[in-house]
């Protein structure tokens, strides 16, 4: 069967354009997953629900040409409750990682697993690192409070002199049982813990929740509020950029590029506070479209800010450019080829500088995007000098649709909320800056959550970063693991 | 390297006087807050970041804090990578179950006198994540705290108006 006749025999589901659901018999779920993957299609998320939302279930979400399917396989209660679900991770590597997840959460075991917890750490015991044997190397331990103002992980590098032989991961140190949080939830209020699963991406989490409960809801959201929230998107990429980029000259021993692009972004939040009300923007994507509106004089400032940042972007990325020493730390660093990239299912941002020209918006344009025509940009080369080529290009796109935003922002209402659901099922779907995020949302009795689960990109990316570093020295790991500037939060859950 | 130049020329100094505490310390201006500082430590304050699970956008706001508007780092205050050199710890987040371990390690390796700041209302009262199995709810149900600064995240105005405010009153006690 290929993968088309799987959507066929879905059933649409509410929220991002395109989605549909088919619930899988037993023996059908290793076979969509091998009808996409031998479609050269994407695995964006699996998860799992437990009982106490209806039979524990597993989920994984396919993005294929034409569309998201999502595959449901029941665990049942009843002689098969002890039996285990077949596992994708020969199929999709990155699914490891989710199925420990599913287990520590819902109790759902994948057949072949790795047996150690992942986002569960438990009381006790230490951890079995996988350990390489050989004369001269050690071991490295790393976090997971680490030096500088990041999130919290644990890193095990195994080393012969300074070169990295093996990085492990360890994480789930941020786990604070969001999806279980989210049960505690009213849908209508569920936005707010949403933007809150990784902050650095509030807009796009919480359109992509909003999506799935208007999805839902079968609730159309006025023009005005769909471009508004994109302005919010678009920002929200432009500032990540902007303090990335910063962030890598610093790492690769340039001050001076950590001050001018971290006044760039100050200058960006303080926009966004005049013009939105908000620095960070975790509180404007709300049920029905924004909650906030944009005056003509907001506007302005956003439009004249966004005009001197794109400008001042170009003469600092000439600066990068020719700089030797940049040039020298980010050229051959950490580097990720296309087939790596595409065998490991590297996505978002960093996938698009090793060839894996992806991009939802462009690929799955959700409104506003199909009438903004946002441009694709994308490298190969796969090492740190290409993932800040892409966050340049990037922000000078983001930047331009800015523009066209709030040039084309129709009039109109910029909310209308949305009447409580009982009993609904939606996914949302957005491409944040680091990737795509998707929700995935089950509305119950008196409009309560009943189930939901937010996926973030780095679960894709983590575990490729243990591979980039391969041959890298230790003193490279914090630009390269930069570059790549994955959430431990989002992952965590 | 001369572009870098002519551009550092042409920015010139974008940094602001820190905001006032409360309404009765509107005079205070940079230096006098510095001086401050120094006279109360005898060197900089040394500030130790431990994310005991935030969402992260605290971190961002707290990052803001080195910018060249913000300027954290003219005002005496320096983020220092070991706890044992710290006067003050910054703790964002709800506390993880998963973090408790480290949060109180990274506790007992400060040295006595310490501060704790639970930034954010996640550190303040267990803010949006509540308290459940794996979140542990505010700072202080783990460690002992001497201030909280409020906010979802907290703006930096709001970071440096606090860590003020906790600076004056160690030194009154
Ligand atoms: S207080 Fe707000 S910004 Fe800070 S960690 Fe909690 S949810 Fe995130």
């Amino acid at each position: 069967m290929g993968h088309r006749a799987w959507f066929d025999r879905g059933r649409p589901i509410g929220g991002a354009p395109g989605a549909r659901l088919v619930r899988a018999g037993r023996g059908e779920w290793r076979a969509i997953a091998e009808d996409f993957a031998a479609a050269g299609a994407r695995l964006l998320a699996l998860w799992g629900q437990g009982g106490e939302a209806g039979e524990p279930t597993v989920f994984a979400a396919y993005d294929a040409a034409h569309g998201l399917l999502i595959a449901a396989l029941g665990c049942g209660a009843g002689d098969d409750s002890s039996s285990e679900y077949p596992g994708l991770q020969d199929l999709f590597p990155f699914a490891a990682r989710m199925q420990r997840a599913v287990r520590d959460l819902v109790g759902l075991r994948a057949s072949a697993m790795d047996p150690r917890p992942w986002l569960r750490h438990g009381d006790g015991g230490d951890y079995p690192f996988v350990r390489v044997a050989g004369d001269g190397v050690h071991e490295i331990p790393v976090g997971p409070v680490h030096a500088g103002i990041i999130e919290p992980g644990h890193f095990r590098f195994s080393v012969v002199g300074e070169k990295v032989l093996r990085l492990e991961q360890r994480l789930g140190y941020a786990h604070k049982d969001i999806e279980r949080r989210f049960r505690e939830f009213d849908a209508l209020e569920g936005h707010r813990l949403a933007a809150r699963v990784s902050g650095d991406s509030a807009v796009a989490y919480a359109w992509a929740y909003c999506q799935a409960l208007e999805g839902a809801s079968k609730h159309e959201i006025p023009p005005r509020a769909a471009w508004l929230r994109a302005l919010a998107l678009e920002l929200e990429r432009i500032e990540n950029h902007l303090g990335d980029l910063g962030a890598l000259g610093n790492d690769a021993g340039f001050a001076f590029g950590l001050t001018q692009f971290s006044r760039l972004k100050e200058q960006v939040l303080r926009a966004s506070e005049t013009a939105l009300g908000q620095r960070y923007l975790l509180d404007a994507v709300a049920p029905g479209g924004m909650r906030v509106d944009l005056s003509r004089s907001g506007a302005a400032v956003l439009a004249d800010t966004v005009t001197a940042v794109a400008a001042e972007s170009i003469e600092l990325r000439s600066i990068y450019d020719e700089h030797a020493g940049l040039r020298d730390r980010f050229a051959g660093a950490g580097t990720v080829t296309p087939e790596l990239a595409a065998r490991l299912g590297l996505t978002g941002l960093a996938g698009r500088a090793s060839g894996q020209a992806q991009d939802l918006r462009i690929d799955r344009p959700w409104a506003p995007y199909d009438r903004l025509g946002p441009a694709k940009c994308g490298a190969t080369g796969g090492d740190v000098a290409a993932r800040v080529e892409q966050r340049f290009e990037e922000l000078a796109e983001s930047c331009r649709l800015v523009g066209r935003i709030l040039e084309g922002l129709p009039a109109g209402e910029s909310i209308a909320p949305p009447p409580a659901c009982e009993d609904g099922f939606g996914v949302g779907l957005v491409e944040g800056w680091r990737g795509p995020v998707l929700v995935a949302l089950s509305i119950g009795e008196a409009g309560r959550i009943r189930f939901c689960h937010p996926h973030d990109p780095s679960w894709q990316n983590w575990p490729v970063l243990e591979h980039a570093i391969i041959g890298n020295i230790v003193p490279d790991f914090p630009l390269i693991n930069k570059s790549f500037n994955l959430s431990y939060s989002g992952h965590d859950l | 390297m001369l572009k870098t130049l002519q551009k550092i020329r042409r920015v010139g100094c974008v940094s602001e006087p820190p905001p006032a505490a409360s309404a009765a310390a509107a005079a205070r201006e940079r230096e006098a807050l510095q001086g401050r500082i120094l006279e109360i430590l005898g060197r900089a304050l040394c500030i130790r970041v431990v994310d005991a699970g935030s969402c992260n956008a605290c971190e961002l706001e707290i990052n803001a804090l080195g910018n060249p508007i913000y300027n954290i780092e003219g005002l005496g205050v320096r983020f220092v990578a070991s706890p044992r050199h710290a006067d003050l710890l910054l703790v964002t987040g709800p506390v993880t179950r998963n973090m408790r371990e480290a949060l109180l390690r990274t506790y007992e390796a400060t040295p006595d006198p310490k501060l704790v700041v639970a930034v954010g209302d996640c550190a303040a009262t267990g803010g949006v994540f509540g308290e459940s199995g794996e979140s542990l709810g505010r700072i202080s149900n783990v460690i002992p705290v001497d201030a909280t600064i409020a906010g979802c995240p907290p703006s930096p105005t709001r970071l440096l108006a606090g860590l003020l405010t906790v600076i004056e009153a160690a030194r009154g006690a």
